[in-house]
């Protein structure tokens, strides 16, 4: 690459600038920026990095808890104390836009990066989770993307050697070309060593460690702050190369630095790379810094500057380590065979200064690149599609003639069908801490040397958000909470990846600000904190935006992990009993789509107040050892969710008869396939159930017994009569093998 | 009675082994860097899984050359007990310690999963303590774990009972759908004439506890510790 020698408005819109914004770097400046400094202030500005659009949106997040070691937005993760002084550190960010036109390598790299966003701060990652969204499996591309993503994220995962313990996956239109990816990773850490991104302390020195740099990745930040467009493969040079060996070196080396004491702090080289690291540890520790790039590795020849500091090579990272303590951290980086090189110094004047030698390449105040960095508050404007969408006439809805066909349809679709070959892609057991097996409503790890167990769950739907963003924002919230409780664990705190089309477009921040609001709300109310997270906004293609699509990963604790519950049905004669009593819906159901292939109508209903009295009753119920299964009923309603609790453990297949008397919906398909918020399935011995009725009764959630466990066929009949009678081996079948059968055509 | 577990860069199943010896022998469990070239005061060595130096190359092509490797030989030629499990089976053929080699799985995809085994030789330091014809619930994950050896090594491997799992179903019967990764015969593990090396595809250390849902793997553990106490009472 050659500097240009003129700045000219082309190149300034090349940036992603506005005429406004580089009226604003002039000021900063008090002078023309150079092309570095245009470079380095394009990819700080860039929405990747300031979050201009969302800032002022994000501010309605409850950040606050008692248990909430580091707020949201102060550091690369959040931190919530789990007692026995030790903490989590978890996060979850999107990588879409990379994994769109390079589905292996984007999808590996986005595990990557959040893994460092991690262990950096100290903790040792012991989990990953991932959130994928695919256009339908029928389209080719689609599958292509679906192989490529999942390849990409167990080269990454198995290699560096982190277990992918569960996720979730699913396909429909809106997501053609563009997929989505969201990675979530989990870290322990004690909590007297976590380590801030901060550079701090006048003459520290300034460490830059790992890969060498090239040209890799130029830009990358920039790339994912635009829409995907027909040209966007031309954007591939902006996809990195993971090298999981090179991160598990680094991973293991920091680990044992970090017990020398001798780090002042550290962040990843992740979007915008050297400059965001060293522009946005300074700015936390309200410091100025002076790097010579000359000192930095590279592996390509004739890079300049511009190219230096935009590069976003992976598995590299900043490290501030105390003054004199230089040699200590050299050698143990040696032993990893790993480059760390003293590049600059932690300075006290506030100014961000590169030198290439001699020669000052760009010299920058923090503070302009980070706090004040342009906010915008974009316009918002409810979408016209909604009157149209919301309105469903379910009188034009014929009913099925065949219900237990319409049942294996739905069982069959690749949205509710087993995702084992997904999952056993995956190295979902090293770290000898999974306790419970992918492919259930939540994951869930050991914490050896104590009795506790983590239990995290992702969720987010977007045809709910869809339909309503408000609604959906809730829902996504409150299914990961209930997930998680199903398995025992109490909810503490959520992060977030947000997914939405072009923030500029006043329908999509409409969508966006309501689906906040709905998290925010939801958040609240069930006490769980918003840690941190990511947004991704520009998620269209051309034919428009995607469904909005906020995803929630809930972290939930168990105390002792002789408590796990798990969702499928075990012993013959055990009573099965519909905890809740939520309103039914059909509107964006899985039965609607699948069957009738419609999205429209309204979501089902959230109270919150009546979901916050359920989890606390389900909790209680395990607690007290009261059930044998708990299961929430979720996509597909109550059939599927009935059918899961008889095929989850396949090691045990088992039946159950089920009796719905005087229910008060009339229509088949509502009752058997309507989905609902705020119910739980339980199992448990008969004699148990009189304690759990008056618990129940107690808190005032409502309890219904739906029939038996036991026999060889799942049985569902209304007032006697047979609705669905399928042999549990057949229904097994059907829903293990559905989606590798659509994977393979 | 120390047991050592190698550290290879990119070893990723050497703290799990580590905690699994540990919780069921309550022995002692060292960690060896794969730089070490002092091995003299182990009683076992583990070669553990992992992705050694990335396995970029061939899996384990690389790992054959660390330091410790040498030292690992000649231990194993004073009769040293060596177990490589995964990763660590891939580098122990790799380094000629024991026969054959390991293709890519017959699907072309990285497979995690629990698996059953049938156990065909209890006559080893390592399953003394098991039945022949045992039926154990172990998981595998791996994407080189379709052995293979040539006719002239397969027999001999049977002659000298040096086949000690193969794959089979939950009965006990070898079949073509219960064979993860396309291995030859249904291979899992085998060992060295001299029945002081085992190489492994399947993680014993992932099912040492119950919690873990099998504890299948315990008894691979215990038959090292039968085996070394019966040993070190022979040299009094």
């Amino acid at each position: 690459m050659r500097e240009p020698e003129k700045i000219d408005a082309e190149i300034i819109k090349d940036h992603g600038l506005t005429v406004e914004e580089y009226e604003k770097i002039k000021k900063a400046l008090k002078r023309e920026p150079n092309f570095t400094e245009l470079g380095i202030f394009s990819v700080m500005w860039s929405e990747h990095c300031s979050y201009k659009s969302s800032k002022l949106i994000l501010k309605k997040f409850p950040t606050k808890g008692s248990n909430i070691l580091v707020e949201a937005g102060k550091e690369n993760a959040g931190v919530v104390d789990i007692g026995d002084g030790l903490a989590v550190v978890f996060k979850m960010e999107s990588h879409n836009h990379p994994s769109a036109i390079e589905p292996f390598q984007g999808a590996a790299t986005g595990v990557g990066g959040i893994i460092r966003d991690i262990f950096t701060m100290g903790a040792r990652p012991v989990l990953l989770m991932d959130s994928l969204r695919f256009g339908p499996v029928s389209d080719p591309k689609s599958r292509y993307l679906l192989r490529g993503v999942v390849g990409g994220i167990a080269f990454y995962g198995n290699c560096i050697g982190i277990p992918t313990v569960g996720g979730e996956t699913f396909f429909d239109e809106s997501y053609k070309g563009n997929p989505l990816v969201n990675v979530l990773c989990l870290g322990i850490v004690k909590k007297n060593s976590i380590i801030k991104a901060k550079a701090e302390g006048e003459g520290n020195t300034i460490f830059y460690v790992g890969s060498s740099t090239g040209r890799d990745g130029l830009g990358g930040a920039s790339f994912a702050s635009r829409e995907l467009t027909d040209e966007s493969h031309k954007d591939r040079p902006s996809v990195q190369i993971g090298d999981p060996f090179m991160e598990k070196l680094l991973l293991e080396a920091t680990l044992e630095l970090i017990r020398t004491g001798v780090v002042v702090g550290m962040q990843d080289m992740g979007a915008a790379g050297l400059t965001s690291s060293t522009v946005e540890t300074a700015s936390r520790g309200n410091s100025g810094a002076q790097i010579d790039i000359s000192r930095v590795p590279r592996r390509e020849k004739g890079m300049i500057p511009y190219e230096v500091m935009l590069s976003e090579s992976q598995e590299r990272m900043l490290v501030v380590v105390k003054k004199n303590k230089e040699e200590e951290a050299k050698k143990i980086f040696k032993k990893w065979d790993l480059n760390a090189v003293p590049i600059g110094k932690v300075t006290s004047d506030g100014v961000f200064k590169v030198k290439e030698g001699e020669k000052v390449v760009a010299s920058i105040p923090v503070k302009s690149l980070t706090d004040d960095a342009p906010i915008y508050l974009r316009e918002r404007a409810k979408p016209k599609y909604l009157e149209e969408a919301n309105n469903l006439d379910l009188s034009s809805l014929p009913l099925p003639e065949n219900i237990e066909k319409v049942f294996v349809k739905i069982l069959s679709s690749p949205n509710i069908s087993s995702k084992r070959w997904i999952f056993e892609q995956y190295d979902h057991m090293v770290g000898t801490n999974t306790i419970l097996l992918p492919g259930h409503d939540s994951a869930v790890v050991r914490v050896k040397e104590t009795r506790k167990a983590i239990a995290v769950s992702c969720d987010g739907n977007g045809r709910y958000c869809y339909l309503d963003p408000y609604e959906g924002g809730k829902i996504a919230v409150a299914e990961a909470a209930r997930n998680v409780v199903c398995v025992g664990a109490k909810p503490l705190a959520i992060t977030n990846c947000l997914n939405f089309g072009t923030p500029t477009d006043p329908e999509i921040f409409w969508q966006f600000t309501k689906c906040v609001e709905g998290i925010a709300i939801a958040c609240r109310e069930l006490e769980t904190p918003v840690t941190g997270g990511n947004v991704s906004f520009y998620n269209e293609n051309p034919q428009g935006a995607i469904d909005p699509t906020p995803i929630v990963g809930m972290l939930g604790l168990i105390n002792d992990f002789s408590f796990l519950c798990t969702p499928w049905f075990k012993k013959e004669g055990d009573l099965i009993i519909l905890l809740g009593n939520g309103e039914k819906s059909i509107g964006g159901s899985e039965y609607l789509q699948c069957i009738h292939q419609l999205k429209k109508g309204r979501p089902p209903e959230l109270d919150l107040t009546t979901e916050k009295l359920l989890q606390k009753t389900c909790l209680e119920l395990i607690k007290k050892g009261l059930v044998n299964s708990a299961h929430d009923v979720s996509d597909g309603g109550l059939a599927i969710c009935l059918a899961e609790c008889c095929i989850l453990n396949r090691e045990n297949l088992i039946g159950a008869t089920i009796n719905l008397e005087r229910d008060i919906d009339e229509r088949e398909d509502i009752l058997l396939f309507g989905e609902v918020q705020s119910q739980i399935i339980l199992s448990c011995s008969p004699q148990n159930f009189p304690y759990i009725e008056k618990i129940a009764n107690k808190n005032k959630i409502s309890l219904k017994l739906l029939g038996k466990v036991g026999g060889e066929n799942l049985i569902i009949k209304k007032e006697g009569k047979v609705l669905i009678s399928k042999n549990i081996k057949e229904i097994h079948k059907i829903w293990e093998n559905s989606l590798v059968k659509e994977i393979k055509i | 009675m120390k047991f050592g577990v190698v550290i290879f860069p990119g070893s990723n199943c050497d703290y799990d082994c580590w905690w699994a010896i540990k919780q069921v022998t309550g022995e002692r469990v060292d960690f060896i860097w794969h730089k070490e070239k002092n091995i003299e005061n182990f009683d076992c060595i583990v070669l553990p899984g992992g992705f050694s130096y990335g396995d970029y190359l061939r899996t384990g092509a690389i790992a054959r050359f660390s330091p410790v490797m040498r030292k690992i030989k000649e231990f194993a030629q004073r009769g040293g007990l060596v177990i490589g499990i995964c990763n660590g089976f891939q580098i122990l053929l790799e380094a000629g310690l024991l026969p054959g080699a390991m293709r890519k799985n017959k699907n072309l995809l990285f497979v995690c999963k629990y698996t059953y085994l049938r156990v065909e030789n209890c006559s080893t330091p390592f399953t003394r303590l098991f039945k022949r014809g045992q039926i154990l619930r172990m998981p595998i994950a791996h994407f080189e774990g379709n052995y293979y050896t040539d006719q002239d090594v397969l027999s001999k491997l049977k002659k000298n009972n040096q086949i000690i799992f193969r794959y089979c179903n939950r009965k006990g019967e070898i079949t073509e759908e219960d064979n993860p990764n396309g291995s030859l015969e249904a291979i899992a593990g085998i060992c060295n004439k001299e029945k002081n090396i085992l190489g492994m595809m399947p993680h014993p250390e992932r099912c040492s506890e119950a919690i873990l849902g099998s504890e299948d793997g315990k008894i691979i553990w215990e038959s090292i510790v039968e085996s070394l106490k019966d040993r070190n009472r022979g040299k009094k």
